[in-house]
């Protein structure tokens, strides 16, 4: 698992690497958090482009960050999915509160 | 008709999620399933051992166990654990169910389990252990 963080204006572009599993979910939402708290940030967007594995502990991380950055008005935006994590996506409803974006410039432009 | 069977056993540690997604699917693979079908299998047993590991020994040391079964073009995981049990198996299945809510879970881990495999059978007992049955039926191979 590998993560990056770039932040333009106040979107922070989280991109995962690799399995967001049980194992990998902490470290993770941690080193997320840390980047909201520290940065002025108003929305997330993850680009999953070369995330090859999710299961629920990822539903479960996406729906934790997007409570997280929704208290102080902001969104959550998913770019660059793969059909395998968009199923995991559907399958839980993910999309009722996670806005899908073919690249960073849409949902920077749309959030 | 084809017939082979494996077990295997780990401490429940996190760790140890891929390393069984892992070991299962390179089992799975004899039977030449598409890429689609094993990453249900991988995604399924993920599930299973993370709830072993999670719910059943709630972070403690324990063993889990996975015995696979190959019989024609279906393939029988079963994942079993030593833990304290699930007191309400029918509640433990509803979507978004979870006893663990402040893990951020979201309650989505059998119904993962029953959206990619054909058959989905859990025994629990109270301090006991839980068994989970889980059956996936490939695509027959045209060549």
């Amino acid at each position: 698992m590998h993560i990056q963080f770039e932040t333009i204006q106040n979107h922070l572009i989280v991109k995962v690497d690799g399995e967001l599993d049980h194992h990998t979910a902490e470290e993770i939402r941690e080193e997320i958090d840390k980047q909201i708290d520290s940065k002025n940030i108003k929305n997330i967007i993850f680009d999953l482009k070369d995330m090859y594995f999710m299961d629920s502990s990822g539903i479960g991380v996406v729906i934790g960050r997007y409570k997280k950055v929704q208290k102080s008005g902001g969104q959550a935006a998913v770019i660059n999915m793969n059909k395998r994590v968009e199923r995991i996506f559907k399958m839980s409803g993910l999309f009722n509160i996670v806005k899908k974006f073919e690249n960073r410039n849409d949902a920077i432009e749309s959030l | 008709m084809m017939k082979n069977s494996m077990k295997v056993e780990f401490m429940s540690k996190s760790q140890n999620e891929a390393f069984a997604r892992v070991v299962v699917a390179s089992f799975a693979s004899q039977l030449d399933p598409t890429i689609e079908e094993l990453a249900d299998v991988k995604t399924a047993v993920s599930e299973a051992v993370t709830n072993a590991i999670i719910h059943g020994y709630e972070g403690k040391d324990g063993t889990v166990s996975i015995s696979c079964r190959i019989e024609d073009r279906e393939i029988e995981i079963i994942v079993e654990d030593n833990g304290k049990g699930i007191e309400d198996v029918e509640q433990a299945r509803q979507p978004l169910y979870t006893s663990k809510p402040e893990l951020e879970r979201s309650g989505m881990g059998f119904t993962v389990m029953e959206t990619f495999m054909d058959i989905i059978e859990i025994e629990s007992q109270k301090d006991v252990g839980t068994k989970v049955r889980m059956v996936k039926r490939f695509a027959s191979c045209e060549n």
